[in-house]
């Protein structure tokens, strides 16, 4: 790939910089199939698992974030979420600080 | 016309595009990789083609419709240009907001890889245009998140304003719910944007556009195109 423009990254050495840990839940919103957890469910059903309701599925992301007041942080968060890590039309999210 | 196809890493159907395009126009389509920042003076189409931009990570197309590219043919767009999406690059122009909805992984959470009929809802439009309204094709598909979904306001508002393009039928034209293989919300398999010159399709027409490839059903889009810039 000699000659590829990929954009440098910027990664931050996390063992000299005071950081704060954000993690971004993302799920389906209510009304959006999803079949993965569907096929959980059936699987679950198929291992003796019963009185398992619905299942979903979801992703979360963990951000180590340079931003160490926690307002300010959660906002960064927030952002990322919207503007990336989510797909608002069709995910919800939620941001927690640790 | 000038066509330029975006390039992003992880595409693999620019080549199949630009044959297709070549073949309806005449004119030899430039290739433009996604980190540059605009489009070449004088565009007339800008065409995100199919493949697997940036491994699908993430969501399918998520990263890709945040290149440096896309502001540029978010620009173009909005302007009025006319913008061609199939398969993945369907998938980044939902992603980057320039067409409603989402596409989900399949209902059957299977990639399918086969051979798809498809009805045009919407002759009047300039990629549709060497169509009869109703008429039903062959095309190819090969996706695994192709399960088109817009809530109900929103598929109501695609309906009503005929920016349905093409939906998957029986080779009979019905919209049954067997045709409809990856589960799409009323058998979507392509839409418009409200001002109908951004196109996003799941199939991939530009793979039936030679007798050698086993058939040119899908030639009319690429015909469609080359008459509405002959004329304008």
């Amino acid at each position: 790939m000699a000659g590829a423009p990929f954009p440098e990254q910027k990664t931050m050495p996390s063992a000299e910089l005071k950081t704060l840990k954000a993690r971004v839940t993302v799920m389906p919103k209510a009304g959006v199939l999803d079949p993965e957890g569907k096929a959980i469910g059936h699987a679950l059903g198929t291992l003796g698992f019963n009185g398992v309701g619905e299942v979903r599925t979801g992703k979360i992301i963990e951000l180590e974030l340079t931003e160490t007041d926690p307002a300010a942080a959660r906002a960064q968060a927030e952002e990322m979420a919207r503007k990336l890590l989510a797909n608002t039309v069709i995910e919800s999210f939620r941001v927690e600080l640790a | 016309m000038n066509a330029v196809i975006l390039l992003f890493p992880g595409t693999n159907r620019e080549r199949d595009m630009a044959i297709a395009l070549e073949k309806a126009t005449g004119r030899r389509p430039t290739i433009l990789f996604h980190s540059e920042t605009s489009l070449p003076a004088g565009t007339d189409l800008v065409v995100l083609p199919g493949g697997f931009s940036h491994g699908d990570y993430l969501r399918c197309g998520a990263m890709a419709a945040r290149s440096p590219i896309m502001p540029a043919v978010a620009g173009f767009a909005s302007k009025g240009g006319h913008v061609l999406g199939v398969c993945n690059g369907f998938q980044i122009l939902t992603e980057a907001g320039l067409l409603p909805g989402a596409l989900l992984r399949n209902a059957s959470l299977r990639f399918l890889s086969m051979e798809c009929h498809l009805r045009v809802e919407n002759a009047a439009t300039p990629f549709t245009n060497h169509w009869q309204k109703g008429a039903v094709f062959r095309a190819p598909m090969a996706h695994g998140d192709g399960n088109y979904f817009a809530d109900d306001a929103t598929l109501e508002a695609l309906e009503k304003d005929g920016r349905v393009a093409f939906r998957y039928v029986t080779p009979e034209g019905e919209a049954t719910e067997a045709a409809n293989r990856n589960g799409a919300r009323n058998n979507i398999a392509g839409i418009l944007s409200e001002n109908g010159r951004v196109l996003g399709l799941m199939p991939h027409p530009e793979d039936l556009v030679d007798p050698l490839m086993g058939g040119t059903d899908g030639l009319p889009l690429f015909e469609s195109i080359a008459a509405s810039f002959a004329t304008a």
